[in-house]
């Protein structure tokens, strides 16, 4: 007998269950099938513009700075006035994000953009979130193509755009996105999700910024 | 690791006297418990979360074997692999098979309480590949040789300056006189250190706090990034679970996220939770190649459908002994194993044996602040009662206590002779107790009277005070 059958026959065992039981087998079915939502807390349950709002306090409570722009096109400002603010070189990684390429970048002169995985020596990333979650200023991240883990933990600085409109109140809501845009039961191969720069309390429960991942989040918003 | 839990005793007597250890303790009683209480406050649905999240894992447990299938059916569809392994035995064998096949010389860890459980460090390094633990506490305690003594903060019982000495020694590449007197320099230094880690380790082994059946997903839950960075640079993912580790779907993850955080650092949600599923796509530009998960029972199918099937709900949330006045007192190491604390008390002789493990169920004050504060309302205390009686029933106490246990049961049972034998008792014993009414050795008490005196009976016994007496009471009562 397979490790596999030994285990899942000690389990029946154990439950006193049969495989043959096809009220379980429904119950377990209709669940997947269809995902009870649960409690949703009443925190983030709100109007566009106080979402929006309490997506950016979340995030400030959790040590993210956070930044609101009326349109797109002044996202490579942004970044470039964060660089300029911390003394940082002009160069940020940028895997290949559609939503960031279709912005002005080439107005900025002398920011050199690197695509692609990030390495070792990247001080500065710029991602693109897929959603944010209100309730507790997260971003939600799904790699892809233009999306490459790498860039939301090397860098130092991890700067990151979300779109107003991209902004849900709960978890859950989430979730509910990732199944429409990769189909049910789908997902891709990463899906961070991301709330406030890398700490650690680990030395006498002393926290602390910048453990393995960014010391610094900036978040700009857009919209 | 070596088991050290039948010397919980000798352990803990050793622990009391452990200065370092003692101040080190100080930070959890300060750090966690208000933290939690502020985040749970915040939050009107905590409660309602809990009862749901309790009902969740009681419905997985109910269907444990479908949900396992159905987990696995997607993993390899996605393209990842699923190893079962009934032992700790078969664990270690299958991951070492997965690291020989990729030629693995260098493995980094994130966090993992099960990779604790079936020693795999110790496995790896005799088969001549090398795990660097990078979760800061963790890569501590490897340095030192020791084991994690909190299963979310696994260096809670150092100080900094014990962190100093352990990184200037191991640290030799590095510029003597540097400073590190504070815990920043620390971890800029871990940080550093442990970057060119990750990026020639061949295997990135993670363990797993959800596996999500719905999408095959597993899910880590951290704030240093460790386990991403484990996980994206090697060629190969591997994931380390046990069978309860399983949700049906995403949503049930999400409400049990929803406590996790809370319970265990009072945070709102930790900095990185990462769900990943299968090896890298087509066109993605970073990911590993390959992607393994390997289930462990290793005794956990044997809990189901008994008195402890409940405690297969754990989290290991770490809330239950960052309020335990036992753990406070003594810290995890004294434990003797992998789970200390109230969790680890009833887990414990689960895993490695009642024989082995007796002390830890009995280490405890029946205060019941671990069954209050456990995100998943799990009955602890009564469990450690079920630990007992079955401890009794095996014949595992000492004789004095089961004698003495016979001889109270026998009175117990004859009131009259039970009353007439403490009417006889107690004047004696307050006569004894001298004028101060207090004893500073009794025989058979011992364990009592080394560490304080115990007061004298009062004369009485409570039943003759209650006939003179219970008339009044009840007059003013009614
Ligand atoms: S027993 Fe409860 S409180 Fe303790 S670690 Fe497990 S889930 Fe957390």
């Amino acid at each position: 007998m397979s490790a596999r059958e030994a285990i899942l026959k000690k389990v029946r065992a154990s439950l006193g269950a049969s495989p043959e039981d096809g009220a379980r087998r429904e119950a377990a079915e209709h669940r997947l099938a269809s995902p009870p939502r649960g409690i949703i807390p009443a925190r983030g349950q709100l109007g566009d513009e106080e979402r929006v709002v309490l997506f950016c306090k979340m995030a400030e409570k959790v040590s993210a700075s956070v930044q609101r722009v009326e349109r797109a096109e002044d996202v490579p400002a942004a970044v470039a006035d964060y660089l300029r603010a911390r003394n940082l070189p002009a160069s940020v990684r940028m895997g290949g994000d559609p939503r960031l390429e279709a912005m002005p970048w080439a107005r900025l002169k002398s920011l050199e953009i690197k695509n692609g995985k990030a390495g070792y020596e990247d001080e500065v990333g710029v991602s693109h979130a897929s959603v944010g979650v209100a309730e507790t200023g997260t971003i939600a991240m799904f790699s892809g193509p233009g999306n490459p883990t790498t860039v939301n933990f090397l860098p130092e600085h991890h700067i990151v755009v979300v779109d107003a409109k991209d902004i849900e109140g709960d978890l859950e809501s989430v979730m509910s996105r990732v199944r429409e845009k990769f189909g049910k039961g789908q997902m891709p191969r990463t899906l961070n999700f991301i709330t406030g720069p890398s700490r650690s309390g680990d030395i006498e429960q002393k926290l602390l910024l910048g453990a393995h991942g960014p010391r610094a989040l900036h978040l700009i918003v857009v919209g | 690791m070596q088991i050290t839990s039948p010397s919980f005793k000798e352990n803990s007597r050793g622990a009391l006297a452990d200065a370092q250890l003692q101040k080190a303790l100080g930070n959890v009683r300060a750090g966690f418990i208000d933290k939690r209480l502020k985040a749970v406050e915040a939050l009107p649905e905590f409660d309602l979360l809990r009862d749901n999240a309790r009902a969740i894992k009681d419905h997985v447990l109910a269907h444990l074997d479908l949900y396992l299938e159905a987990y696995e059916k997607k993993v390899t569809e996605s393209g990842g692999h699923v190893h079962w392994a009934e032992t700790a035995e078969d664990a270690r064998r299958i991951v070492l098979d997965i690291c020989r096949k990729a030629n693995a010389r260098t493995v980094t860890k994130g966090k993992s309480m099960i990779t604790e459980e079936i020693g795999l460090n110790d496995f790896l390094e005799a088969e001549g590949i090398r795990p660097v633990e990078t979760d800061l506490g963790e890569y501590i305690i490897q340095l030192r040789g020791e084991h994690p003594s909190h299963i979310i903060a696994p260096a809670v019982h150092l100080n900094k300056e014990q962190v100093e000495a352990d990184f200037r020694r191991v640290h030799k590449h590095l510029a003597e006189g540097r400073d590190l007197s504070e815990p920043e320099s620390l971890l800029g230094e871990a940080r550093s250190v442990l970057r060119s880690e990750y990026f020639a380790a061949d295997v990135g082994i993670t363990g797993a706090n959800f596996l999500v059946a719905e999408t095959g997903t597993s899910i880590i839950v951290t704030n240093e990034g460790n386990g991403d960075l484990t996980q994206i640079l090697p060629r190969v993912h591997i994931v380390m679970a046990s069978l309860e580790k399983i949700v049906p779907t995403l949503d049930d993850a999400s409400q049990i996220l929803r406590v996790l955080a809370r319970s265990a650092t009072g945070q709102d949600m930790s900095v990185y939770t990462t769900l990943s599923t299968g090896p890298r796509r087509p066109g993605d530009p970073d990911g590993p190649e390959e992607y393994h998960v390997v289930l462990l029972d290793n005794g956990r199918s044997s809990m189901l459908g008994t008195e402890f099937q409940e405690m297969l709900r754990c989290i290991r949330c770490g809330a239950c002994m960052n309020h335990c006045p036992v753990y406070h007192a003594v810290g995890g190491h004294a434990y003797g194993w992998v789970y200390p604390g109230p969790m680890g008390a009833v887990l414990t002789p689960s895993l490695i044996g009642v024989d082995k493990a007796g002390h830890l169920p009995n280490a405890s004050t029946f205060c019941g602040r671990c069954e209050e504060v456990c995100p998943m309302r799990i009955p602890l205390p009564k469990m450690m009662r079920h630990w007992r009686e079955r401890e009794f029933e095996r014949g595992l106490n000492p004789a004095t206590q089961r004698y003495g246990l016979g001889l109270w049961a026998f009175f117990a049972k004859r009131p009259r002779l039970y009353r007439l034998a403490s009417s006889l008792g107690i004047p004696v014993l307050s006569l004894l107790g001298g004028g101060k009414r207090r004893f500073r050795y009794l025989p058979l008490a011992g364990g009592w009277t080394k560490y304080r005196d115990l007061p004298a009976p009062e004369g009485r016994t409570f039943m003759q005070q209650w006939r003179d007496g219970g008339a009044s009471v009840r007059a003013r009562v009614a």
